[in-house]
């Protein structure tokens, strides 16, 4: 229990530094959010959309400690401000509207990438040395060192351009209703299959890699030597073994990986043109759009920390040496 | 994206625990007989006798060749109109040219320039912020440790990417301005594998020696502690590297860095501009990307072969069993706290 407070607290804390952080970072930027904005559109904003600006960017001419208040009521209570390039819609909406697609897409992607990954790893470590072993690694490494959205580039122009297989941006197509019919989800789905194979493509080396070491290293327990003594079948040795106490590092990177699935997805989603927040922050940095762009960055922080606090309390349950502390 | 840029976390740390305890003892032992030989040499030895690292370091030698001597293969602004638009590649044009008309080659050739540049200074920044924050904390312990270890969890939560697009939206664009960005981004991770080695090192015997015998703590650390930790440096400043030249390009690629300078990721960042995908021109796109992937692949080799020759157990025999193995699990563990 003290462990699962100390966790939460220091989240709170994480959460509370990037809120300032966000609240900093244009108080202090040389240059003037406001009149850049101001300038690109022409003087054709609203004079109330101009002073909400002004508040939420502090050109405001109040001290400073007012203003972080003012920030801090905001954020607790929900109120992110309204985006300007989508006025005069609150950012809260446009979020909401967006995040579903990026859960979807770097969900799937996670989860098979991690899966794929440990068991892949597994196998590897128990036959060291085997085709696995020797083959998959360079192979995955050398992968891995493509910066990804070229390979989603590559991936994209092949399948998409020249053999027609994917289609080539959205999350679904154009004149489709979103719906739970059987056409849309299918439509949905087509348009998933290259962003997430692209996705698990380069991280699936990770997961691969970590889980290969850590099971060198279990493997060489006296208990496995116990377990092969008694005559277990190697199978039931691998996974109930080896392979269950070398799970520890893996969860805590799907903890860490969970999170950053909501802002990692970045790359592919503009790959992609998929409408997830990722490619809503790069339009909102495109545009100017100040309150979307820091309401973005909240959403996928508080994502971040809230995925790390579940693996936190799944950590509890998983590893007895935790809760003995 | 940190998933698909930075290092995998468990890689570098599941072998942390293990080195400097073999090696310290081993090297103990062997003082104690009658070969009192040169543990040092054992890194330099290792590297230069195994086949990765060789191949990772020619590599890479190629490529820093190449960023030197561009001015004089390719005398000039790389990025003047030279031919007609989207050629394909031909013997005047090795590698053909943009839509706009500009040489691949020599932008590809001057593009390494910037790249590497900003890939090794960021490596570098960031592994001695990492050094000095990891040291610290473990030394000092206690107020200064917990402090430290805070601000570096929360460094490492904040999603990169997002943070990346952030400080680059703020900041005033220039090559400057992504270094700053990418190492205040990407010194987390160093700290914490640094600090977790360092802190097994300062509970050894002679860093209590040391400390007994009146050092000042600034020489403890980085005369004692620090060159113990020489292998794990290194695979972490491999790390930051390909870190660096990653960050860079997916930055530039997304428009956010310093689009007049010529460097790989500016060059994908122009070819995606130009649709040179939509429009088939391949050899617009392929070279930057390769080069990049080539540069961090054989940074990622030698990072490898780091690994295979400091720790033990990764190595091609078959181990005999260790007589004390530290649990794997204890670096997950630690890294929950």
């Amino acid at each position: 229990m003290r462990f699962i407070l100390r966790r939460l607290g220091f989240y709170l804390i994480a959460f509370w530094a990037s809120i300032t952080l966000n609240f900093l970072l244009p108080r202090f930027m040389p240059g003037d959010p406001v009149s850049r904005m101001f300038a690109r559109t022409q003087g054709k904003m609203q004079p109330e959309q101009l002073e909400a600006l002004r508040k939420l960017l502090g050109v405001d001419d109040r001290p400073i400690w007012e203003q972080y208040a003012d920030y801090l009521h905001n954020i607790v209570t929900g109120n992110m401000g309204v985006s300007i390039s989508r006025f005069p819609t609150p950012v809260t909406e446009v979020i909401a509207s967006q995040i579903g697609w990026t859960l979807l897409l770097g969900g799937t992607a996670l989860v098979i990438a991690a899966v794929v990954g440990n068991l892949l790893g597994i196998l590897a470590a128990w036959r060291r040395g085997g085709a696995i072993d020797s083959a998959l690694p360079p192979l995955l490494i050398f992968i891995g060192s493509f910066p990804y959205f070229w390979l989603a580039m590559g991936a994209l122009y092949l399948f998409g351009v020249i053999l027609g297989w994917s289609p080539l941006r959205h999350a679904f197509s154009d004149g489709l209703e979103p719906g739970f019919s059987w056409e849309f989800i299918s439509d949905a789905g087509a348009h998933l299959v290259l962003p997430a194979l692209t996705i698990v493509l380069v991280s699936v080396g990770g997961w691969m890699l970590g889980m290969r070491n850590t099971m060198i290293a279990t493997n060489s327990e006296d208990y496995i030597t116990m377990a092969e003594a008694k005559g277990l079948r190697p199978g039931r040795i691998m996974f109930r073994y080896a392979a269950r106490n070398a799970m520890l590092p893996s969860v805590t990177s799907f903890g860490m990986s969970l999170g950053f699935v909501v802002g990692g997805a970045l790359l592919t989603e503009v790959v992609f043109a998929y409408p997830g927040v990722g490619y809503q922050l790069l339009n909102a940095v495109q545009g100017l759009d100040y309150p979307l762009m820091q309401g973005l960055f909240l959403t996928i922080t508080a994502a971040v920390l809230l995925a790390n606090f579940l693996v936190d309390i799944l950590y509890v349950r998983l590893d007895p040496r935790v809760r003995s502390n | 994206m940190t998933t698909f840029i930075e290092p995998s976390p468990s890689a570098p740390e599941t072998g942390g625990e293990s080195p400097t305890a073999a090696p310290a003892s081993a090297s103990e032992s062997r003082l104690a007989g009658k070969s009192p030989h040169k543990p040092k040499q054992g890194l330099v030895h290792g590297l230069l006798t195994n086949t990765k690292a060789m191949v990772g370091a020619s590599i890479l030698l190629v490529f820093i060749a190449l960023a030197l001597l561009a001015p004089v293969l390719f005398p000039g602004d790389p990025s003047r109109i030279t031919d007609m638009a989207s050629l394909e590649p031909s013997a005047e044009h090795w590698l053909g040219t943009t839509a706009k008309g500009q040489d691949v080659m020599a932008l590809t050739v001057h593009g390494s320039r910037s790249s590497l540049l900003v890939g090794l200074t960021v490596g570098f920044a960031s592994t001695f912020v990492g050094i000095l924050v990891g040291l610290a904390s473990a030394y000092f312990g206690k107020f200064i440790d917990e402090a430290l270890s805070l601000v570096t969890n929360v460094f490492l939560l904040l999603p990169g990417l997002p943070l990346l697009v952030i400080l680059a939206a703020f900041l005033p664009p220039g090559l400057g301005t992504v270094i700053v960005v990418l190492t205040i981004t990407g010194w987390a991770g160093s700290a914490r594998v640094l600090r977790s080695q360092a802190l097994s090192i300062r509970s050894k015997d002679f860093v209590a020696a040391a400390v007994v015998s009146g050092e000042r703590a600034g020489r403890i650390m980085f005369r004692e502690i620090l060159p113990n930790m020489a292998s794990i440096v290194m695979g972490t400043l491999l790390g930051c590297v390909i870190y660096g030249i990653g960050a860079q390009a997916g930055l530039e690629f997304l428009g956010l860095g310093d689009v007049s300078t010529v460097s790989w990721g500016n060059n994908l960042f122009w070819a995606g501009n130009e649709g040179a995908l939509l429009t088939g021109s391949w050899w617009v796109f392929v070279p930057s990307g390769l080069c990049i992937a080539l540069v961090a692949f054989s940074l990622a080799l030698i990072n490898y072969a780091v690994d295979e020759v400091t720790n033990p157990r990764l190595r091609k025999i078959k181990p005999a069993k260790p007589a004390a193995v530290v649990v794997g699990s204890t670096t997950g563990r630690s890294a929950a706290k």
